[in-house]
């Protein structure tokens, strides 16, 4: 098993604010949009150096969405930022019929996604998202692993031009991918090769299939990990070549069953090579308050609980 | 410059061939559209700095104009096939399978003159908004038009913008309410009354102006007079009377006709008030 560096601890929304204004500096064209939670998405440093650029649009996500829609009409690259949840189900429509349907140039950045928003409970804590973005054509959905790998994506998707949907999240966690790195919509990341188990994860659930890997490791199991920053467009042929060597899978995020990762690789799979799977998801139930991590384990999303399922759909395969 | 004459033959024509077009694909809205007909026409042959055969969705160096009640679209095709924009012939595609000119407004099928999706009610101000902002920062000294419904007022998001948009400055944008007073369900005020529409806009910061929108030379007059305000720091609304169903006996001012498709008996009736002027497509 691979071995990662930990390189520091950060927040992945850091990742997201610091991206944001070295874009600010070097693209005249984006402009950004915040509904009262500039500090919450580190937007703070492109609102004070670029503040004709920058919209503080009032708690009106509503209003934003749309408003967002109209500056791509004159070449802007607008980024909307608000929690994850303020960012999609409130908005659905706005984004449907303005963004996704009208296929404008708008960046929709969502932070404080799932579980590990934490204590404020349920009402913010969106696990959802990633199924309504996912289902609406001309969406891109990006759900990135750390600090790293969100600046990457940040700068990449302002290069990109059609809607994104950038989902990242609160809590300071394991910054483990190159510096740096290039990214890449659409690509899977290798993170491990292996050839009894493929663990496809996403998000924050990333370090977690790397814990896994090595626990799997010390019992004599060989995972390869994926790490699945992009869930549309899929990288089908990474996923269809993996499970062709280890013949079955576990997909693993913060995220509704419903919807999700597991959801895109079960019907990808299904239609090419029927494979056994497992789901580490929530599975269709509301979430609530409590510490990140005590949330990730209350909802068996640690690195134990890959272990698990990677143990369960080997007997499957059996 | 066309006159006024003209202008009235144009706005004639436009009602009949969108009451066409309704009739051969039995469905559409023919009261908002017949209403918002004199409006459609002094914008496109009179008001708005735009160049129907170089559309691009940019629109750089010219005016914008967002249709936020998309449901208006059989008019608002009308006025830009008649203008320029695309074929005439190709109004006749109306909502039939494998058409641009959908049934309610999209720039998907690239159809020249349309630059976002509408349809789902009271987001056109906010897009307007982002265009006037793009505007701005790209310097250009071009007007954005939005027109709305008045039951459309009902949206929350509409007063999201009106907020923004006043506490913000966006002085490059006139905003049009349809104010026929009539929505699906039946009178606006016995649905949900606006109550005082001009106080409520006031409140919010926009310059009021108001004007008969079935009279095509107050509605010249009465946007240059706001294109005087453009540029002083406030967001400008006409409130525009119209009646839904204007031209045609039958259908004025009755919310039966929001959305109905005439049949063809009811459209020789309606043509045969309309006169053919500057020739059917
Ligand atoms: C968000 C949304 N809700 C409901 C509808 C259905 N609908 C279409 S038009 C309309 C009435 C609109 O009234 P008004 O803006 O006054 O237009 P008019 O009937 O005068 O043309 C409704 C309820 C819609 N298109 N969008
Ligand atoms: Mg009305």
């Amino acid at each position: 098993m691979k071995t990662y560096q930990i390189l520091s601890n950060k927040d992945t929304r850091s990742g997201f604010g610091d991206a944001l204004a070295e874009l600010g500096r070097n693209n005249k064209n984006v402009v950004a949009l915040c509904a009262d939670l500039t500090g919450s998405l580190k937007m703070d440093a492109f609102a004070k150096e670029f503040s004709e650029r920058f919209f503080q649009i009032g708690i009106a996500e509503a209003n934003m969405i749309s408003i967002a829609a109209g500056l791509t009409i004159g070449g802007k690259i607008p980024f909307t930022g608000t929690f994850a949840n303020f960012s999609t189900s409130r908005v659905y429509d706005q984004i449907r019929q303005c963004v996704a349907y009208s296929n404008k140039n708008v960046k929709i950045c969502a932070s404080h996604a799932g579980l590990t928003l934490g204590e404020d409970g349920a009402t913010h804590q969106v696990l959802e998202d990633i199924g309504m973005m996912k289902m609406l054509p001309n969406m891109v959905v990006i759900n990135t692993c750390d600090y790293n790998q969100t600046k990457a994506a940040t700068l990449a998707i302002a290069d990109y031009l059609g809607p994104v949907y950038l989902r990242f999240g609160r809590p300071v966690v394991p910054n483990f991918t190159p510096e740096n790195q290039k990214f890449e919509i659409g690509k899977a990341l290798l993170l491990n090769e292996g050839t009894d188990v493929t663990i496809f994860a996403t998000g924050h659930l990333v370090w977690k299939a790397i814990e896994a890997g090595h626990m799997l490791a010390e019992k004599g199991i060989n995972a390869e990990i994926i790490n699945i920053h992009s869930i549309k467009p899929l990288d089908k042929d990474a996923v269809i070549n993996s499970v062709k060597k280890t013949r079955c899978v576990v997909t693993a995020e913060e995220h509704q069953m419903n919807g999700g990762l597991g959801d895109s690789i079960a019907q990808l799979l299904s239609q090419t090579i029927p494979t056994p799977i497992r789901m580490l998801a929530v599975n269709d139930v509301f979430g609530e308050s409590g510490k990140p991590e005590e949330l990730m384990t209350k909802y068996k999303l640690d690195s134990i609980d890959i272990v698990n399922k990677v143990n369960e759909v080997i007997e499957m395969k059996q | 410059m066309k006159t006024i004459k003209e202008l009235n033959d144009i706005s004639t024509q436009i009602r009949r061939d969108l009451l066409r077009m309704i009739n051969a694909v039995k469905s559409g809205h023919p009261g908002g559209s017949l209403g918002c007909a004199d409006l459609f026409t002094a914008l496109y042959f009179n008001i708005l700095n735009h160049d129907p055969a170089n559309f691009s969705i940019d629109g750089k160096e010219q005016d914008l104009f967002f249709l936020s009640n998309g449901h208006l679209s059989a008019v608002w095709y009308c006025a830009l096939a008649r203008s320029g924009y695309f074929p005439i012939n190709e109004l006749g595609t109306f909502r039939k399978l494998g058409t641009r000119l959908q049934g309610h407004p999209t720039p998907a099928d690239e159809i020249e003159g349309v630059r976002i999706a509408s349809g789902s009610l009271g987001q056109g101000l906010s897009v307007a908004i982002g265009a006037a902002l793009t505007k701005k920062l790209n310097k250009e000294n071009n007007i954005v038009y939005c027109l709305m419904g008045d039951g459309e007022l009902q949206e929350g998001q509409v007063w999201e913008a009106a907020m923004f948009a006043a506490a913000k400055k966006i002085d490059n944008i006139i905003a049009i309410v349809d104010y026929n007073k009539k929505q699906i369900d039946g009178p606006v005020k016995d649905v949900l009354d606006l109550g005082n529409l001009n106080k409520k806009w006031d409140a919010f910061g926009w310059d009021v102006l108001e004007m008969d929108g079935n009279n095509i030379e107050e509605v010249i007059n009465i946007i240059n007079e706001a294109k005087h305000l453009i540029n002083k720091s406030k967001p400008i609304v006409i409130i525009m009377k119209t009646i839904m169903g204007k031209g045609v006996d039958f259908m004025e001012d009755n919310h039966n006709w929001h959305g109905v498709a005439p049949n063809d008996e009811q459209l020789n009736k309606a043509l045969s008030q309309l006169k053919e002027t500057i020739g059917d497509y």
